[in-house]
């Protein structure tokens, strides 16, 4: 139930949009949208947009927990067999 | 336009097996420190949502586990912790002539278990009751706006959930013909439940629901560090996530410092969506509430308030709040889904899992909806698919 589906605002006209999940698109509940336009990327939970998606802090957080993966690797000396 | 769409490039890079990989080695690492750290042989993580158990299951990320480290199902799947009543209570709305309608998984939900007698609203349907299975509460509203006929809609779920009733709700945008059984539950109070009351070995990391918590904000699990000492990861539903978030939990442990972290910031805030919040708190007060096969928990659901009691199902047709004696009869006999919500028992610890009770055939709550784990392990779990992804992925 608490599947959310990552979409995108194509259109927004009052308390609706109409959202495109990869190809489907479908009028979903705007209401709590607050912030968010056409062309941005959200999460979509039983028919109501309950987020914002943001596609470049995805990249920059996987940035940073690389860092830490790499560092708890290493550590120990030859990072060899573990 | 032949662009990979920013959607698909997320999830490619949150599925990638070879940064999976990576990961696993590190808590492989980790692990061994965390358990000795803590004092334990296991590190217990307990995930809060059907949706990362299915993640968890589905990319075999048990198996890759090392032998330090037990990721146990929690209380996740609203359908299954609905209680029966509400079933009996909706089906026999629909017997009356009353148009009932929900989401998929809570139409073939069981109600109180009366042998071959136990009703569900599918049941009442193939009898000829009007039920309809509807996408969103839109949807209904949009179904009973058209065409006028007296309609309830049974609205279970978390606080995922509870804005797609708390909005047309507080919008004034429900018609005259239509009303809400609200069995809405709320997911800190039930944690805390576990914590204190659920009996075995203690849960040391807490996967927390990202998409509760978009709705909640990240900083609704800060309770989890502060109050108990138990690590706490937002966590997002891509196999990347959940194991980043293993990892995190366990490098704290380590550390002897539990913390808050957000993993899944590219969609939880810390705050998290006021709007939702804040017309959730306009149409909803928060009450002890029932949850299937293990009792009243304090301040753990949402009832209407007064200003609200004209969309009040319960108001119209005077329904009730289960008795304690509804509950303790609540499942049939033998499931143990109580425990299985509560991450006391696994699904395989069940004797009638896969014999009496299946996807197909379903006996117990747990396995009817696509969330519960009984159903996850059922569909994904068994015939050794988890080892299969593990020998995919080289780490076994
Ligand atoms: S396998 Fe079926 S009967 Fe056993 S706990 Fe799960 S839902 Fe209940």
């Amino acid at each position: 139930m608490c599947l959310g589906i990552p979409g995108r605002v194509i259109e927004l006209s009052g308390d609706v949009a109409l959202v495109d999940f990869l190809g489907i698109r479908r009028e979903v509940d705007a209401s709590m949208a607050e912030g968010i336009g056409p062309g941005d990327y959200v999460v979509v939970h039983a028919g109501v947009i309950i987020s914002k998606l943001d596609p470049e802090e995805a990249e920059r957080t996987l940035d940073a927990w690389r860092e830490m993966v790499e560092f708890l690797s290493s550590e120990g000396g030859d990072g060899g067999d573990g | 336009m032949g662009e990979e769409s920013p959607i698909k490039r997320v999830e490619r890079l949150y599925r990638s097996s070879e940064e999976v990989r990576s990961v696993v080695g590190a808590i492989w690492k980790v692990a061994p420190q965390a358990a000795e750290a803590a004092g334990v042989d296991r590190v217990k993580i307990m995930d809060f949502c059907g949706t990362h158990e299915w993640t968890i299951t589905h990319f075999g990320l048990r198996s890759l586990m090392p032998p330090q480290v037990e990721l146990v199902a929690g209380p996740g799947c609203p359908v299954c912790i609905t209680p029966g009543y509400y079933v009996d209570a909706a089906a026999s709305l629909a017997r009356d002539g009353v148009r009932v309608l929900t989401y998929g998984d809570a139409y073939r939900l069981q109600g109180t278990p009366r042998g071959t007698e136990t009703d569900s609203l599918a049941r009442a349907r193939s009898e000829g009751a009007p039920v309809e299975v509807v996408y969103s509460v839109m949807d209904a509203v949009r179904r009973a706006r058209g065409d006028g006929v007296e309609s309830v809609f049974l609205a279970v779920g978390f606080e995922t959930t509870a804005p797609a009733t708390a909005s047309p709700v507080t919008r004034g945008a429900v018609p005259e013909n239509l009303t809400f059984i609200n069995v809405h539950r709320l997911t800190p109070p039930i944690t805390r439940y576990v914590f204190e009351r659920v009996p075995g070995a203690p849960i040391l990391g807490v996967i927390a629901p990202g998409h509760v918590s978009a709705i909640t904000g990240a900083a609704a699990w800060e309770f989890v560090p502060r109050d108990y000492g138990i690590p706490a990861v937002v966590t997002g539903f891509e196999p990347l996530d959940v194991v980043l978030a293993v990892l995190e939990m366990l490098r704290q442990l380590r550390e002897g410092r539990p913390r808050l972290v957000n993993e899944y910031s590219r969609v939880v805030s810390w705050e998290g969506n006021l709007a939702a919040k804040r017309a959730i708190e306009r149409c909803c007060e928060v009450v002890d509430s029932a949850w299937r096969g293990i009792g009243f928990v304090e301040e753990s659901g949402l009832a209407f308030r007064r200003e609200f009691s004209r969309v009040d199902a319960a108001e119209r047709y005077g329904l009730r709040e289960p008795s304690p004696e509804d509950w303790s009869r609540d499942l049939p006999p033998g499931c143990r889904c109580a425990e299985v919500t509560l991450g006391a028992a696994k699904p395989t610890d069940c004797p009638m899992f896969m014999k009496v009770c299946t996807p197909g055939t379903p006996y117990g709550p747990c396995m009817v909806s696509q969330e519960g784990a009984c159903s996850v392990w059922a569909r994904y779990g068994g015939g050794g698919r988890a080892e299969e992804v593990a020998r995919e992925l080289g780490l076994i």
